[in-house]
């Protein structure tokens, strides 16, 4: 604890501190934090020394060229002095080395000792290149899914199965906790909380392909009493359209192409290969975090989406201006 | 290279008189013309034909990582789309891994290895022409496949699934595949060589405790590359059969396991920086003792800790598997490894500091590069003891921050010293100083470069960039931390340029190079710079660990090899007793003949299993020719022979 | 032979002989070949065993791991027929006899005796490349049904490609030793082809009980 308040390293200026391991607002990134504080400053005062250690050796050396003769005589000098600063070196450096790997331990200890009572359990599913995240409750009837964010009770522990529906991904959300990949035939396991509540984001961390680079996903810690309220709201269906336009917009969705692939809870459209677009309006990004969730940013998107996330397995899907603008109208009411 | 005639600057011998040594400078040329250039088999030959390929894939490495830095330096830049990206880093690991970093060591092996030992040439020779005809080969093959269109984009460490058929459809991944196996085949037989001339063609008396320790780390990098190869072999081999003939050593859904692959691949890719690393503390030492006037402190540490380092090497490899879902107590095992490989190198760093401390100190361009050696790898490795930790590797794994990691050890651990021993061999090679005054240009371009590009990544992982993604938001603010790194590409680009005016500069007026310009104790600079031919016309025999420096009691040198035939003498393992005159091949057209075949067959086999059969048939009939002995070669042997 | 010793001998008489003042070390009178690890092709040698066997070693371990990442193994399919292969087994131990003979003949430098067991050698070697055939067929399994069968069909394919080649190397020494030009050099490279043969058999045993006894017993 007195080392985690050694001030050895805060975000640098001009960074965002919602996506930043070093700006930990969970108990298992604030783990790591210190163990990164230590390190830190016990492999900086080796190098200082290392490279003190090289200066002195460079001023205190003779200077010579290739014409000074080479000194033979060393061959049959046991060097004492020599011998016993290398191996006090050496020995020194073992010590540091036995502390770093204990330290190293100790925190993977305390990661694998997170309280787990009354946790949260979420199943996520990577997708290229979309996040598929499941909640899960008593009786499974209260589960719901939601894709492309994470909101989570300030406090609470949250163990998240990991699965991957086709390569290798990483989830990630650096202030709350290390990486872990989600690989497919497998099912992993992170086990995580969150201290204070806040907006952060987290993104995809191992290579997976064209849009690798626009594959993040928000993340939300709230209040416990907010978390249960919108954790409700999920699990509604999407609510009737209430004017004209929004009618017409359902109709679009409904008898479009876009019901193969999304799912609208309440409508006809059940397809599982992509968002599920039940409660679209409430998140703050569009396509894993790739657009602001506006409804200019949404016209654009469905047009085209190749043309933000060249690679993405959604197509442009040709609809009249006044379709698109209903059929965007309808979605903004899926809060 | 000298642009004086090789007869004029034959060196006089003790033994043979001049029209002798004329004629035995004849046996061991080339033949003249382009089939003489093709079939030569001279190491020195090969092994500058190899280092110059090498640079020049440097150079396009280079340039790719400084199209991936034009497009990084602002967020959501639009210089470059995914698609490219994508192709491009993949090419840039791949290049510099496979067709620059492990190739251009084992060159400066193949040169130096058999001088500093006292031979005339490399053993096997052919094999060691064969290894650089498909090392370029294998070059090329990727190369045209990324200006085709066609060139791989799954990363340089390929993750299945993927790589695999199903995720990456068309010839990209097999491109890649394939391109292990030119690099690799060329690797392991360049190590043959190298292994057979340490052992067997050492000059007398140079025991095994006599040895350079530049030959030590060959050495140890050459058993490595035998063991480490074949397991990226076997896995591109199985990548290619899981996407070309339907089996499923990675498919999940039919028994197959995606981390088969990571396994195998790091099992190979751990060691493989290694093999990148220690040739290069090799050199390190070879350029501290004549710049320190004095031999290395600690020998019989220093050759413990090369050993020690190459065994431990390959007990590191999950370390880059710490994100999956390998069981924790087998990481933490991963863990004291990766941190206990550190002994060894800090060993080796303070026996060089010991060295530097009581020595009297040249301070040219090579000891500036070794200079830039300490601080860069130090600092690498020690975030690499960082990278150790299971739960702090979780967070900056697959970040920039090993992007930067990654840079400080194999730019500080291999090429700081590869540039500081260019300058240093420069002259033996070519018979020309470098210039000193573009050598401390180039040095400190490249050091502050160096240090101005990679050092911000460090804090760019830490503050959430991953690797790997061809753009990032802008409110992420990453984008002043890129900006700054980009212009230390430049920096580092404008050195480079500078590196390569002074060899051009340097080799056309660059001031002539005695025998031994620096003043150092080993082996090769007991010869003419450039070498001739033979490389001794005189075998010496040696007497101790810098046999220039020491004085000489007994024998002095071979007499009794053959000038009209290519002789080379063995000796035994531990204390170099003369064994045997032993009989090396006249130039031979072979060797590129058998890389043509092996090409074909190779580059046949992605598009076609059956092409593995039917480009046999040529690679056999190559190899027999190559193998089949010629009877004006078997008169001459006969005349030679003498029976154990 | 000696017309081309007397064209070379007078140039190595016209050299000086060495001086007696101990500063020279004369090489003439060595021999210009040898066997077992003064040959440098046997080190050579070794160096292409080592990389051939981490190839074997690592994929006997492929095989392992993947049995661990499923419940049956082999994964519904039947067992390797074991007839081929153990009568493969049996021939390939076998073949080790005029391997060794081969060997010892070119220590003694007895032609027509190297000649003799090396044609045997080249007829044995043919002989288990012909039963390998029936041993493919009778694996039980695809290399494209699963990842079992692509593992069984590599570790076979492997030891395949290695009997092809050195029955390649075999059968060029084989008629080398007939047709010439010869020299000492020559025994010593039967030796070190005995050398890899027996590598090649030797490698064969434990792949042998992993393709067909493992799976019966893991």
């Amino acid at each position: 604890m007195l080392l985690a308040m050694l001030p050895m390293a805060t975000p640098l200026a001009g960074a965002a501190p919602f996506q930043n391991a070093l700006n930990p607002t969970g108990i298992q990134a604030a783990h790591i934090y210190t163990l990164w504080n230590v390190m830190l400053g016990v492999c900086t005062v080796v190098f200082v020394a290392t490279m003190i250690g090289l200066l002195i050796a460079l001023r205190r050396g003779g200077r010579g060229d290739e014409t000074t003769p080479a000194e033979v005589a060393r061959f049959g000098d046991p060097e004492r002095i020599a011998h016993r600063s290398v191996v006090a070196s050496v020995a020194i450096s073992i010590a540091l080395l036995l502390f770093l790997l204990a330290a190293s331990v100790f925190t993977d200890r305390a990661l694998a000792r997170l309280p787990l009572q009354n946790a949260l359990t979420l199943d996520i599913t990577a997708h290229q290149f979309w996040w598929e995240v499941q909640y899960n409750d008593d009786p499974p009837s209260r589960n719901f899914i939601t894709a492309n964010e994470l909101q989570i009770p300030v406090g609470r522990p949250v163990i998240a199965r990991l699965h991957s529906d086709d390569v290798i991904h990483s989830l990630w959300v650096p202030n709350l906790h290390g990486k872990k990949d989600l690989i497919p035939g497998e099912t992993s396991l992170i086990q995580f909380r969150a201290d204070k509540a806040g907006d952060y984001r987290g993104q995809c961390a191992e290579f997976c392909g064209w849009q690798h680079a626009w594959m993040a996903f928000n993340v939300k810690a709230l209040p416990p009493s907010d978390f249960e309220r919108w954790a409700e709201q999920q699990r509604h269906s999407a609510p009737e359209p209430a004017t004209d336009i929004a009618k017409r917009g359902r109709d679009v969705f409904e008898s479009g192409p876009c019901g193969m692939c999304h799912n609208i809870q309440g409508t006809n459209a059940h397809g599982q290969f992509a968002p599920d677009l039940t409660h679209v309006a409430s998140r703050p990004t569009l396509a894993a975090g790739r657009l602001p969730n506006t409804p200019e940013h949404m016209m654009a998107w469905i047009v085209n989406p190749q043309q933000f996330k060249p690679g993405a397995n959604m197509p442009a899907v040709p609809l009249s201006p006044d379709d698109l603008r209903a059929l965007v109208a309808y979605l903004q009411t899926l809060k | 290279m000298s642009t004086t005639a090789p007869e004029l600057r034959l060196p006089p011998s003790r033994h043979l008189t001049p029209p002798e040594v004329r004629e035995l400078e004849r046996t061991w040329s080339d033949r003249p013309g382009i089939l003489g250039w093709l079939a030569t088999v001279d190491h020195k030959h090969i092994a500058r034909r190899f280092i110059v390929t090498c640079f020049v894939f440097f150079l396009l490495g280079g340039l790719l990582a400084a199209a991936m830095r034009m497009q990084l330096a602002r967020p959501e830049n639009d210089l470059l789309g995914p698609d490219l990206y994508n192709q491009i880093f993949t090419m840039h690991g791949s290049t510099m891994m496979f067709l620059f970093a492990v190739p251009v060591m084992q060159a400066v092996a193949i040169y130096f290895v058999p001088l500093m030992v006292g031979a005339r040439n490399i053993a096997f020779p052919r094999t060691a022409a064969f290894s650089y005809w498909i090392l370029l080969a294998g070059g090329v093959f990727l190369f045209v496949g990324f200006v085709l269109n066609i060139g791989p984009d799954v990363g340089w460490f390929a993750y299945v699934p993927l790589s695999g058929p199903q995720y990456s459809p068309g010839k990209r991944a097999d491109w890649w595949a394939q391109m292990i196996t030119f690099t690799e085949v060329s690797a392991l037989l360049a190590s043959i060589c190298i292994i057979a001339t340490v052992f067997k063609l050492r000059a007398p008396g140079m025991t095994l405790t006599r040895i350079p320790l530049f030959v030590w780390a060959s050495l140890v990098t050459a058993f490595m590359i035998l063991f480490a190869m074949p397991a990226v072999m076997l896995a591109s081999t199985m990548l290619i059969m899981d996407r070309l003939i339907g089996t499923h050593f990675f498919n999940p859904a039919d028994g197959g396991d995606a981390l088969l692959w990571q396994h195998l691949f790091w099992f190979f890719g751990h060691p493989e920086v290694y093999i990148i690393f220690i040739p290069g503390l090799g050199m390190l030492s070879s350029i501290i003792a004549p710049f320190a006037r004095r031999p290395i402190y600690g020998y019989p540490a220093m050759v413990l800790s090369l050993i020690a380092t190459a065994f431990l090497g390959f007990a590191l490899w999950v370390h880059h598997m710490f994100a999956t879902n390998v069981a924790e107590l087998g990481k933490s095992f991963f863990t004291a490894a990766s941190m206990v490989i550190a002994i060894p190198t800090a060993i080796q760093i303070f026996c060089w500091i010991a060295t530097l401390w009581t020595g009297k100190l040249n301070f040219r361009t090579p000891l500036l590069y070794v200079l830039g050696f300490f601080f860069i790898l130090i600092l690498g490795g020690l975030t690499g003891v960082m990278l150790a930790s299971v739960s702090l590797d979780t967070q900056i794994h697959d970040t920039f921050f090993v992007v930067a990691h990654l840079h400080y050890v194999l730019i500080g651990g291999a090429v700081f010293p590869l540039f500081g021993a260019f300058y240093y061999w420069f002259p033996k090679m070519t018979g020309r100083m470098l210039s000193e005054r573009l050598g401390r240009w180039n040095f400190w371009l490249f050091f502050i470069g160096f240090n101005v590009a990679f050092f911000p990544m460090h804090i760019l992982g830490l503050e959430g960039m991953p690797r790997r993604v061809y753009t990032y938001p802008a409110e992420l603010g990453w984008g002043t931390l890129n900006l700054v790194s980009t212009l230390g590409a430049v920096t580092i680009a404008v050195s480079v340029l500078l590196f390569i005016l002074n060899v051009v500069v340097s080799l056309r007026r660059g001031a002539l190079a005695p025998d031994n310009p620096w003043g150092a104790g080993t082996l090769e600079w007991a010869t003419s710079s450039p070498p001739p031919a033979c490389n001794f016309v005189d075998v010496p025999i040696v007497h101790g660990r810098e046999p220039l420096w020491q004085p000489t009691r007994g024998p002095e040198y071979v007499t009794g090899l053959a000038t009209h035939a290519r002789e080379v003498l063995v000796t035994s393992v531990v204390d170099a007793l003369p064994d045997q005159r032993l009989m090396q091949p006249d130039s031979t057209i072979w060797p590129f003949v058998s890389s043509l075949a092996v090409s074909a067959m190779f580059v046949g086999s992605i598009f076609n299993p059956w092409a593995i059969v039917w480009g046999a048939i040529p690679v056999a009939i190559a190899l027999t020719a190559w193998f089949w002995p010629g009877r004006e070669e078997t008169r001459k042997a006969l005349a030679l022979e003498k029976a154990p | 032979m000696n017309d081309a010793r007397a064209a070379v001998e007078p140039r190595r008489r016209r050299q000086r002989p060495a001086p007696a003042d101990g500063t020279a070390l004369d090489v003439r009178e060595l021999p210009s070949y040898g066997f077992g690890d003064h040959s440098l092709m046997w080190w050579g040698t070794w160096g292409i065993i080592l990389i051939e066997g981490t190839v074997f070693a690592l994929a006997v371990m492929a095989y392992f791991y993947l049995r661990t990442r499923v419940a049956n193994w082999p994964a519904s399919v039947d067992y390797p027929g074991p007839l081929w292969g153990t009568i493969n087994l049996v021939i390939v131990l076998l073949s080790a006899i005029p391997n060794v003979w081969a060997k010892r003949a070119a220590e003694a430098r007895d032609l027509p005796d190297v000649r003799k067991w090396t044609w045997v050698l080249l007829a044995i070697a043919l002989a288990t490349i012909a039963v390998r055939f029936l041993e493919f067929k009778s694996l039980n399994v695809r290399w494209d049904s699963n990842a079992y069968g692509s593992i069984v069909w590599t570790l076979l394919g492997l030891h395949t490609v290695h009997l092809l080649t050195d029955a390649y190397d075999t059968a060029v020494l084989a008629v080398l030793l007939v047709t010439g030009p010869l020299e000492g050099k020559r025994f010593s490279d039967v030796a070190e082809n005995a050398l890899y043969w027996n590598f090649v058999v030797a490698a064969w045993v434990p792949i042998y009980a992993v393709i067909y006894i493992a799976p019966r017993v893991i």
